[in-house]
């Protein structure tokens, strides 16, 4: 089997952040070679020092990293994308704000050369209850909330704690299928949350993930998530489908994971976990065991991790 | 140089004088209609006696139609009532899958690559004992090559396995609502949907771009526009890309091109700032025959695909509410921009929630930008009720209404979509006139054929194509329904003063008829001959089309 491309669906209303959030990965890549799907370039502020090339739907941007708008016809882009010189390893589609990312993954996994690995739907803080039930696209956000494997509630800076607490508290009550995590302008370390280096899986050491430090110069206090970065040492094999299961289970605190594990089959797997959703794919050759698993600060830790998947066992 | 036409009749929908025996004609324009003594007051001037037995109307006004008709015609047509091509063959319609199947057979005889694709359009298995249409039966007509079908409604594909082999679909662990799978767990060969139908479409021989039209297809669509009267025509919801741009002014522009046709910018894919920009740049762009810089706004699906919104109480058959393909804050910015910049734009509504929406947003955004004569247009609005109208008449909006539904899947409604009492007042034409709202009526061909008089029919008498009359009461009058496809539509598309009726001073457009429409039966309405059309003093015969 090939080794296939792996997807995050950004989905959200308008003004939620997405536009922010593609912008904020493209410029914080770290190497890694991303493509962008957007539906327009329109709003996507892009600085002129990073763009190498642009034609009428491709941005080339320095670093290898591309930003392409589909338009019409997301299945065209994507094919479009497999006939590159050099593919990317990751690949971001920024859903236009009506639409439901959870029907965009369902035509993705149409493609095999593709793997979903999470929606991720953003949530404007200051009005995402209001929106959810507003005469007309009330309906529209619900949905787009329910197909969220990972909710992002952004602008929380703009509440107060109180009604932070809220919004929190009625997300995690209507849409307790997915993690929840707080960000200020839609900015998440993009390794935290999507593109994991597969040489950082060997040599990330557990760590404190520093909030956005331009946001901390400018403000008191901050209302972003912290998350904390594990490095799962895992030495035998394992049932590399019950471990991503229990991975993705709502008890573990976490958020994301990444990583190779050894399949009890001799085989080595990719194991890719976003909030609820899990996959398991063959690993690409070269690489060696080790997953890194990510959640908020204060939620989960190496040993909860280790106890809750029967590691040591 | 003038010519003066005798005709037997001509109507000429000015009140002033509805009937005429002559028109002088001068530089494609309308010197006079009235009778040969008062227009040999201009001067010298050549008679024709060439309509001396004909019937001449003001060349016939598709407000809503897309030119990728003319490509279409090179698929096989597979529809169930009898269609009429660019060429003027009658094709008769297809009454059941084995005559389809015939049908793709015949023309799979002709091709000699055996792995070229073989694609058909506008089957309707609605008509059908069992409804669906599977790939195991278009694999009768091909294993080796990929086949594909298009739906009438435009909104289904049906193909074989081949295509769905070609594609990848053709595997288990297939999971998407819009593909439904057999008792085996394979795909049964129907794909509901533009997200599967394209990538499968394209294995089964549809371009790229399948609602776009291109250089053939829109000398085509040209030759079925003088086949049915048409003088002007538009092209919906068009990208309208430079290279598109290009080529529609260059084919236009033959001194033997018939139409003069009207491409609308679709708002998809672009910002709200971008899509002005855009138009504001095709404006200066028009030429006579390629008109430009209005935009086409899609705020939802359709109701036949169940994805039209819909207010309470939604779908008869309880389907869940239907899709938005515009977010209200984008119409807002688009209405907005586009009342401040004198753009006017049409907005595609099926459901009665949708229309909701265009109504209160342009409210609003009139509000801001206030503006009497922004003629601003539904389409479709098929469920627009009494007190959206009387709400459309404050807001000086138009209608442009698609007759040809009850037709065609007027007992669809009835029986599934939306039950009797809203099938009786779907695309309600009598509603809109009594709110003095002005009113087009339209075909969305490739949809449904193009033919304002077919079109003029249903709106008249309103039948199902089961034979009966659903919505007695919302049935126009001929004389009202005739004003619809000329100087109604002209008026939805702002160019009333140029086009849509013969008087002094207008465009030398006209559709020229076997038989008088205000003569004949309301339900032969659909069967008068026509003859061709003059455009812009031109004259072109169907029959050397």
């Amino acid at each position: 089997m090939q080794s296939v491309m792996p997807v995050t669906i950004i989905g959200g209303y308008l003004g939620s952040g997405k536009t922010t959030l593609v912008n904020h990965l493209l410029r914080h890549a770290n190497g890694v070679r991303l493509a962008v799907l957007v539906n327009d370039f329109g709003e996507l502020p892009i600085d002129a020092d990073l763009i190498e090339a642009q034609d009428s739907d491709v941005i080339s941007l320095s670093g290898g990293c591309v930003c392409c708008s589909y338009g019409d016809d997301l299945s065209l882009s994507l094919q479009k994308l497999q006939a590159q010189d050099s593919l990317p390893e990751h690949i971001f589609i920024e859903a236009s704000g009506v639409a439901l990312p959870g029907a965009i993954g369902q035509s993705l996994s149409l493609q095999r050369a593709y793997q979903l690995e999470g929606i991720v739907v953003l949530a404007d803080a200051t009005r995402v209850q209001q929106s959810a039930v507003d005469k007309y696209i009330g309906d529209t956000i619900q949905q787009q909330l329910t197909d969220a494997d990972l909710i992002v509630l952004n602008k929380v800076d703009l509440l107060t704690a109180a009604n932070a607490y809220e919004v929190r508290q009625w997300l995690l009550e209507n849409y307790a299928q997915a993690p929840l995590v707080n960000s200020v302008f839609g900015k998440i370390d993009p390794e935290t949350l999507f593109a994991i280096r597969q040489d950082h899986l060997q040599t990330e050491p557990n760590r404190q993930i520093e909030p956005n430090k331009d946001y901390l110069k400018n403000h008191s206090h901050h209302a972003e998530s912290l998350f904390t970065s594990i490095h799962l040492e895992i030495d035998h094999a394992v049932d590399a489908n019950a471990l991503a299961a229990q991975l993705a289970d709502a008890d573990s605190g976490l958020v994301r994971a990444k990583g190779f594990v050894l399949h009890r089959d001799n085989t080595l797997k990719t194991i890719q976990v976003v909030g609820r959703r899990w996959s398991i794919t063959n690993a690409p050759a070269g690489v060696k065991p080790g997953l890194v698993c990510i959640g908020c600060s204060g939620e989960f830790s190496q040993e909860s991790i280790r106890a809750l998947c029967k590691l040591d066992a | 140089m003038t010519t003066i036409y005798s005709a037997k009749k001509i109507i000429t929908m000015n009140p002033a004088r509805p009937t005429v025996s002559h028109v002088a004609v001068r530089d494609g324009l309308i010197l006079g209609a009235g009778s040969l003594k008062e227009l040999q007051g201009f001067g010298d001037y050549t008679l024709d006696s060439g309509f001396a037995d004909k019937i001449l109307m003001p060349g016939l006004v598709e407000g809503h139609c897309h030119a990728v008709e003319g490509k279409w015609w090179r698929y096989v047509y597979c529809g169930f009532h009898d269609r009429m091509d660019p060429y003027g063959k009658v094709w008769p319609g297809v009454t059941s899958i084995e005559d389809v199947i015939e049908r793709m057979q015949e023309k799979e005889r002709t091709l000699t690559d055996p792995i070229e694709p073989l694609t058909g359009w506008a089957i309707d298995p609605i008509y059908y004992p069992v409804k669906k249409i599977t790939r195991q039966q278009l694999d009768s007509i091909s294993t080796t090559r990929a086949v594909g079908i298009m739906h009438a409604s435009g909104h289904i594909l049906s193909v074989n396995s081949k295509a769905l082999e070609l594609a990848d679909y053709l595997r288990p662990g297939i999971e998407h609502n819009g593909i439904p799978l057999g008792e085996d767990g394979l795909p049964t060969g129907e794909l509901k949907g533009p997200d599967v139908m394209f990538p499968v479409g394209q294995k089964a021989g549809f371009d790229d771009n399948m609602l776009e039209f291109d250089e053939p297809g829109l000398i085509d669509f040209a030759r079925l526009c003088v086949r049915t009267g048409v003088t002007t025509a538009t092209d919906l919801a068009a990208q309208l890309n430079d290279e598109t741009v290009a080529m529609g002014a260059r084919i236009t522009a033959a001194d033997d091109f018939p139409v003069r046709v009207m491409s609308l910018r679709f708002h998809h894919g672009v910002t709200p700032e971008e899509l002005i920009d855009h138009v504001k740049s095709l404006k200066v762009r028009s030429t006579d025959r390629f008109r430009l810089g209005k935009i086409k706004v899609v705020a939802d699906g359709s109701i036949q695909g169940f994805s039209a919104r819909l207010n309470w109480p939604g779908y008869y058959n309880g389907a869940p509410n239907g899709l938005w393909y515009i977010a209200p804050e984008q119409m807002r910015s688009i209405y907005e921009m586009a009342l401040q910049e004198g753009i006017q734009v049409h907005t595609h509504t099926n459901g009665d929630e949708a229309t909701d929406l265009a109504l209160d947003t342009l409210e609003v955004a009139l509000k801001k930008h206030s503006n009497n004569n922004h003629r601003f247009t539904i389409q479709h609005g098929q469920l627009i009720n009494a007190a959206q109208y009387r709400r459309m008449e404050k807001l000086n909006m138009c209608v442009n209404h698609f007759a040809n539904h009850h037709f065609y899947w007027g007992d669809e409604h009835y029986d599934l979509t939306v039950g009797p009492e809203r099938a009786e007042r779907m695309n309600a034409c009598r509603t809109a006139l009594d709110n003095n709202i002005p009113l087009a009526i339209h075909s969305d061909a490739p949809i449904t054929p193009l033919s304002p008089l077919f079109t003029a029919w249903c709106a008249v008498n309103r039948l199902t194509s089961s034979g009966r009359t659903q919505g007695e009461y919302e049935k126009i009058t001929v004389a009202e329904a005739l004003r619809a496809i000329t100087l109604g539509a002209a008026y939805t598309l702002d160019m009333d003063n140029e086009i849509g009726s013969i008087e002094v001073g207008k465009q030398a457009d006209f559709a020229v008829l076997e038989d008088d429409p205000t003569e004949v039966a309301a339900m032969a309405l659909k069967d008068i001959k026509v003859w061709g059309t003059v455009q812009a003093g031109r004259v072109f015969a169907a029959s050397d089309i």
